[in-house]
């Protein structure tokens, strides 16, 4: 795989364009982070580009019908079909300019936005048909953790111990028991040019891992989980989402990194480590965790820190301090 | 004359008289999975490009969910676009289904007619079309390897046409037909991109003219959408039937809406499609000669479902036998085109004795004899009020 030049063209907040792509007036919830990340990445993509969204809280939210938050052509068919129907764009862009049908100068990006349940569940299928034919799409993964649309049903991406109107806290069951899925990995084992994790605490991070994840697809397809809070399903004060969302890198819970043509790195290292427990007192649907299920999650969250400063090669998410 | 046709025409499976009709129409965009008895549509394209016969995109996905989304989406950026399908992977597309023609996209599919499991039986009936009818699609049957290269060619100025703006499948037999040989007549693209030039979907993605398409729609507005679908499928009848003459006009070959073959001394009517049509229009002469005076009505149009036509064809018949090649498990008449014949019945107060037979399940073979028999059974015009199932071992 020929290696691309790594140009950041993002250096602060000002350097984004001024016009607004994905508009106000969405019916998001007050406090909703997935308004912050695609009005971010509207900015980043820029006009020539088509959207793909799964069903799912933006699809609902941003185009009830007779209106649109979005400026630029975006499509919705179905909920676990986004990576077939972005394969689907990048074919017909393919063959209509190679005819003569289309502009052949014209660049037009292929994005998918998809939540966790469109991604790693139900999508995971037509993703991997995607980023196994190396179709040039970056794919965008807003992941609140769960079914939040539907009502805050567990997901495969629901983390451990989070309560969920399908996994509730009672005698018997203490809330979700599996670990979250690796999609990040999932994706990097298809050996595409970028996968990352980004988190909208960190807007130029993420800023410019979108820009990355554009930049890359003259090679092939990229993948970015974007951590999203979501204040109805984790149950928290609408004020705090960026707060939590910070709060999930700061204590190692979602580390932020990418993998550029196989090059691992954290993009956000963290010398030392908050408690998980910081971030779990937050959240309404940790509440019923006890101390010693919180020590558990803690020793899940360290050994994944020890996973990820393998992968790097040295310390780049420090201990708890 | 007739040598001249003889000369022209090549040996084709009705599956690669498809795919040639995909390759004379300049398709821009394949997106497909193999399924048995659909395979060889797809295996004669991806060779069609190979050699450079055919300048398409094809994308080779993981499911049929996947074959028909690529397809509709591709069709909404403007590209002309094509799958194929049967049985279980068509049953897997169900959604889609749904969705192509919700969003107009004027997408064409071919489906090789095959049961469902289970059990498993990777042999013709017509279970997965029948499943699907309701689906807001236009439905055309093919009863040989020529009509469904004209048909696809047809399907694709039917599907584009502005004021229709609708997915177009075209059914045919699995086996039977998909994997047997007859003499087809196939056309230069030049003559059939005249005949079906380009239309793009009118409101494609295009950053230039940003639309949202397969927005969420509130009560407020959903059932009107609905009722566009309606109108549009019932709307697309003039059209269907102004292709086909036109299509006749310009290659000589015409098929109608619906045919009615030794129709016109016939007291009794068979109604069926694809290879039982052909197959009966071939033993006709013969079961004549019995003194059984029958006739064939052979669907061509599904969806709209051309009544008028139906009308004029039975309006001077005592009775109709419907074969259906699918059940409609629990159903009044538990043959699915049965039950809407009937419907067609009391809708137009006529005085026709509907026979329903159910026959031909996981391909159990209807010979000579057996048609004979049902062509007894119509003529003879007694009453029936259940579904018989035919050639079935109780």
């Amino acid at each position: 795989m020929s290696e691309t030049k790594k140009v950041l063209r993002i250096k602060s907040l000002y350097d984004l364009p001024r016009e607004e792509l994905f508009i106000s007036g969405h019916g998001l919830c007050p406090g909703c982070t997935a308004g912050t990340i695609m009005r971010m990445l509207t900015k980043v993509t820029g006009k020539d580009t088509i959207v793909v969204n799964a069903t799912g809280c933006v699809e609902v939210s941003t185009t009830r019908y007779p209106y649109s938050n979005w400026l630029i052509p975006w499509l919705h068919s179905a909920f676990e079909n986004s990576g077939a129907s972005a394969s689907g764009i990048v074919a017909a862009i393919k063959a209509m300019k190679r005819k003569g049908i289309m502009d052949k100068d014209k660049d037009v990006k292929v994005v998918v936005v998809a939540g966790d349940g469109g991604t790693v569940d139900i999508g995971l299928q037509s993703l991997s048909g995607m980023l196994e034919r190396k179709d040039p799409v970056m794919y965008v993964l807003y992941d609140n953790e769960a079914y939040m649309n539907t009502g805050i049903q567990r997901s495969g991406s629901t983390p451990h111990g989070a309560w969920t109107t399908t996994t509730p806290a009672g005698k018997v069951w203490r809330g979700e028991w599996r670990d979250k899925k690796d999609i990040a990995g999932i994706a990097a084992a298809h050996h595409i040019p970028y996968v990352a994790t980004a988190n909208p605490a960190y807007p130029m991070d993420m800023i410019n891992k979108f820009a990355r994840g554009l930049e890359v697809l003259n090679e092939g397809p990229s993948f970015i989980q974007v951590l999203m809070a979501c204040t109805t399903g984790w149950r928290f004060d609408p004020a705090l989402g960026i707060t939590i969302s910070r709060l999930a890198t700061e204590t190692g819970i979602f580390p932020i990194y990418e993998i550029d043509h196989g090059n691992f790195r954290v993009t956000f290292p963290i010398m030392k480590r908050k408690p998980v427990k910081e971030y779990l007192k937050l959240q309404g649907r940790f509440a019923h965790l006890t101390d010693e299920e919180i020590n558990e999650i803690q020793k899940m969250v360290d050994q994944k820190v020890e996973t990820i400063n393998k992968m790097a090669g040295k310390t780049v998410i420090g201990p708890v301090g | 004359m007739a040598l001249e046709t003889v000369k022209k025409a090549i040996p084709l499976s009705t599956n690669h008289a498809i795919a040639n009709a995909v390759k004379d129409l300049d398709v821009d965009v394949i997106s497909a999975y193999p399924i048995t008895p659909q395979t060889t549509v797809v295996e004669k394209i991806s060779e069609f490009i190979a050699k450079g016969e055919l300048d398409a995109e094809y994308i080779h996905v993981e499911s049929e969910h996947s074959a028909l989304s690529a397809a509709i989406s591709a069709s909404l950026t403007g590209a002309r676009a094509f799958t194929a399908t049967a049985s279980q992977g068509f049953a897997l597309m169900h959604e889609m289904l749904h969705i192509a023609s919700g969003l107009r996209a004027p997408l064409v599919m071919s489906v090789a007619m095959r049961s469902l499991s289970a059990p498993i039986s990777i042999w013709n009936d017509q279970s997965d079309l029948f499943n699907a009818r309701d689906s807001g699609w236009i439905i055309l049957f093919a009863h040989t390897a020529q009509e469904a290269y004209d048909t696809i060619i047809q399907a694709y100025k039917i599907a584009e046409d502005q004021n229709v703006l609708l997915p177009v499948m075209v059914g045919y037999d699995g086996y039977v037909m998909s994997h047997t040989i007859e003499p087809v007549i196939t056309e230069s693209r030049e003559k059939v991109i005249k005949f079906a030039p380009k239309k793009q979907y009118p409101y494609k993605l295009d950053p230039d003219k940003p639309v949202s398409i397969g927005a969420i729609t509130p009560p407020e507005y959903y059932y009107e959408f609905k009722y566009q679908q309606v109108n549009a499928v019932n709307n697309s009848l003039p059209t269907i039937e102004k292709v086909d003459e036109e299509f006749g006009k310009t290659f000589g070959r015409s098929y109608g809406l619906m045919e009615c073959y030794m129709c016109e001394d016939a007291e009794a009517l068979i109604m069926t499609n694809a290879s039982y049509a052909s197959t009966l229009k071939a033993f006709l002469p013969d079961i004549r000669k019995e003194g059984i005076k029958v006739g064939l009505l052979r669907v061509r149009l599904y969806r709209p479902f051309p009544l008028q036509k139906f009308i004029e064809y039975t309006s001077d018949k005592k009775t109709i036998l419907v074969i259906d090649r699918a059940i409609s498990y629990g159903a009044p008449f538990q043959g699915p085109l049965a039950n809407e014949i009937s419907g067609a019945i009391v809708r137009e107060g006529l005085k026709l004795n509907l026979i329903s037979v159910v026959a031909g399940i996981g391909q159990r073979t209807v010979e000579y004899e057996d048609f004979l028999a049902l062509a007894r059974l119509a003529y003879e015009g007694k009453k029936h009020k259940e579904t018989i199932f035919y050639g079935v071992r109780e």
